[in-house]
């Protein structure tokens, strides 16, 4: 068989490897930015980021319309705020990761980024950074809804939030996020993992509930394994030691060890 | 200059890629031949580093593609012309490219008119882009960082003839400037006309690589009989190395003379007898490809043919 067995082709080069200098090596920074360029350009992911601010104003608006005036402080604006953030920013966290599978830009992305850790850091970095922002900008929103209360009302503007229950608040939207990111890895696919935080954010703690009323063990230790108990508990910024450290407890268990799974498998995931 | 060294990959127990090891050369556009699933995507995508290979390995220019410090401005890539985000716009996914690689705004608007995207369909959504455009806009992107080499799974997909045209022309001229081709397709014809150098692979296998000319050259004879495998059997059978291809042809490592002959002297009419390079590549194709997938059947043939 002549065919099969033709290897004299012609030497056409001896430069067995390269014509040119080799380029500079892409700069983290380079990825950082197209990440974050990323996250903003197409439709859905700017309305996410918008829904930030307008979500933010709706619930500053309701606050004002159907809340009792004379009493609104600006926790009250927070908590209310709060509540739609505590929805969307983990859901950022997760469509940063799974949109690279949803539309299998992940092919185009990898083969310019071949380091994968690089790109998934930069996501990381970037969709903590929007969470940060968020909550500024939230913050900003209810700052102008509670000074708006006090116009309307003709009382004094109670700014009863200290730095450290704002700080807090930012630290659980910020776990949140990590959540969500790391289930996008550990799934690869938005409508699972979107699912996946919704159930451990909904009916987690019902199960809980019910395992507390019908164990006395797990009515006193829950706080050590239940995901949200001490994270919910930095909403009203009631933590003491012992919560400080069931949250850095369950916090391992239910973020840290789904992201390092999470990255290992995208690592060494096959990319079609 | 790409180099494939024993390269295999398997999932469980199906291997996908057995051992292939071949170069594609600089100057020169190498075509990467085989049917569907005969491991042409596998082995590309383990060139660029989307899956890991089982064993073996692939260099880039004398390196591993996660070792080039920026693959994009030395190695254009094109593997699948849909996978990109349908919400982007056409010039907002050669931007993000463009950003990636570090290069400036204009490359951008330079490399949509290169591949005939006019502005306003740059600024149109992928998701209403037919597959000749996305196909455009992906060679685009593959070509964006000027790169040494390219790697290009079926690219002529969805193009229409005059964008056949313009793709083998873009090859041609991209090889003749010292760049590296590795151009991978099921559309026979069009890696005749553009190759110099094929690489056939069937089931994870290579079957035949060389220059085209040589290989077409060792095409032999073609006959064809209403048995094909019987004549085959016969050709064997007398010491002819003989593959059966399609319809009844047979393709015969003899001349023309000799494979009439035998032919006769078995009994068998036949229908159609000539001197195979006429036949093309498809022939070759389906001989080498019909080898590895009915391998039994073959291995019979040539081992009548030795004991005889």
């Amino acid at each position: 068989m002549t065919a099969t067995t033709v290897d004299a082709v012609p030497d056409v080069a001896t430069t067995a490897t390269r014509t040119r200098p080799a380029p500079a090596p892409t700069p983290f920074r380079r990825v950082l930015r197209v990440e974050l360029r990323k996250m903003f350009d197409t439709r859905s992911g700017f309305w996410l980021m918008a829904s930030i601010v307008i979500l933010s104003v709706i619930a500053t608006g309701a606050t004002i319309i159907f809340g009792d005036r004379d009493t609104l402080s600006f926790e009250d604006f927070a908590a209310a705020i709060g509540s739609p953030m505590s929805i969307v920013l983990p859901i950022i966290g997760v469509l940063a990761v799974t949109s690279e599978w949803s539309q299998r830009t992940a092919l185009t992305t990898f083969t310019l980024v071949p380091h994968r850790s690089r790109v998934l850091g930069a996501k990381l970095v970037n969709t903590l950074a929007i969470g940060a922002v968020s909550m500024f900008v939230a913050l900003g929103v209810g700052a102008l809804g509670n000074l708006l209360t006090a116009v309307i009302s003709g009382s004094d503007t109670q700014w009863d939030i200290s730095l450290g229950a704002f700080s807090q608040i930012v630290l659980a939207n910020e776990l949140g996020m990590l959540l969500g990111f790391a289930l996008g890895l550990l799934f690869r696919s938005s409508p699972a993992a979107i699912v996946g935080y919704f159930v451990m954010n909904l009916v987690l703690p019902g199960l809980s509930g019910a395992l507390g009323a019908a164990q006395e063990w797990w009515a006193d230790n829950s706080g050590w394994f239940d995901p949200n108990e001490s994270r919910f508990l930095l909403f009203d910024g009631g933590l003491g030691g012992q919560e400080w450290a069931q949250l850095a407890v369950t916090s391992a268990l239910w973020i840290a060890l789904p992201l390092l799974i999470g990255t290992r498998l995208v690592l060494r995931s096959e990319v079609k | 200059m790409i180099t494939v060294e024993s390269l295999s990959k398997s999932y469980g127990s199906f291997v996908a890629v057995d051992d292939v090891s071949f170069t594609a050369r600089p100057g020169r556009v190498t075509g990467f031949l085989g049917p569907n699933g005969a491991g042409k995507s596998t082995t590309m995508r383990v060139m660029v580093g989307l899956t890991a290979p089982g064993t073996g390995e692939v260099r880039l220019l004398g390196r591993r593609f996660a070792d080039l410090p920026d693959p994009g401005r030395e190695v254009g890539v094109l593997l699948d012309a849909s996978a990109q985000h349908a919400g982007r716009t056409g010039r907002e996914i050669l931007t993000i490219a463009a950003l990636t690689m570090g290069l400036p705004r204009a490359r951008v608007d330079e490399m949509l008119e290169r591949v005939s995207l006019t502005p306003d369909e740059a600024s149109r959504r992928v998701r209403n882009y037919s597959l000749g455009m996305r196909q455009r806009l992906g060679i685009g992107t593959a070509l964006l960082g000027n790169p040494e080499v390219l790697i290009l799974d079926e690219p002529a997909n969805g193009l229409d003839p005059a964008g056949i045209r313009w793709m083998r022309d873009l090859l041609r001229d991209f090889a003749d400037q010292g760049g590296t081709v590795l151009l991978s397709s099921h559309l026979l014809h069009e890696i005749e006309v553009v190759a110099d150098d094929l690489v056939v692979i069937g089931n994870g296998r290579i079957v035949a690589q060389g220059t085209k000319e040589e290989l077409l050259a060792g095409a032999g004879t073609l006959v064809r009989a209403a048995d094909g495998a019987a004549l085959a059997t016969a050709l064997g059978a007398a010491g002819i190395t003989a593959r059966p291809t399609s319809g009844g042809a047979v393709l015969a490592e003899a001349d023309l003379t000799r494979v009439g002959q035998t032919a006769f002297a078995a009994g068998i009419a036949v229908t159609e007898l000539r001197a195979a390079d006429g036949a093309g590549l498809e022939e070759m194709f389906l001989a080498l490809t019909a080898e590895s997938q009915r391998e039994t059947v073959n291995h019979t043939s040539t081992t009548e043919g030795a004991a005889a």
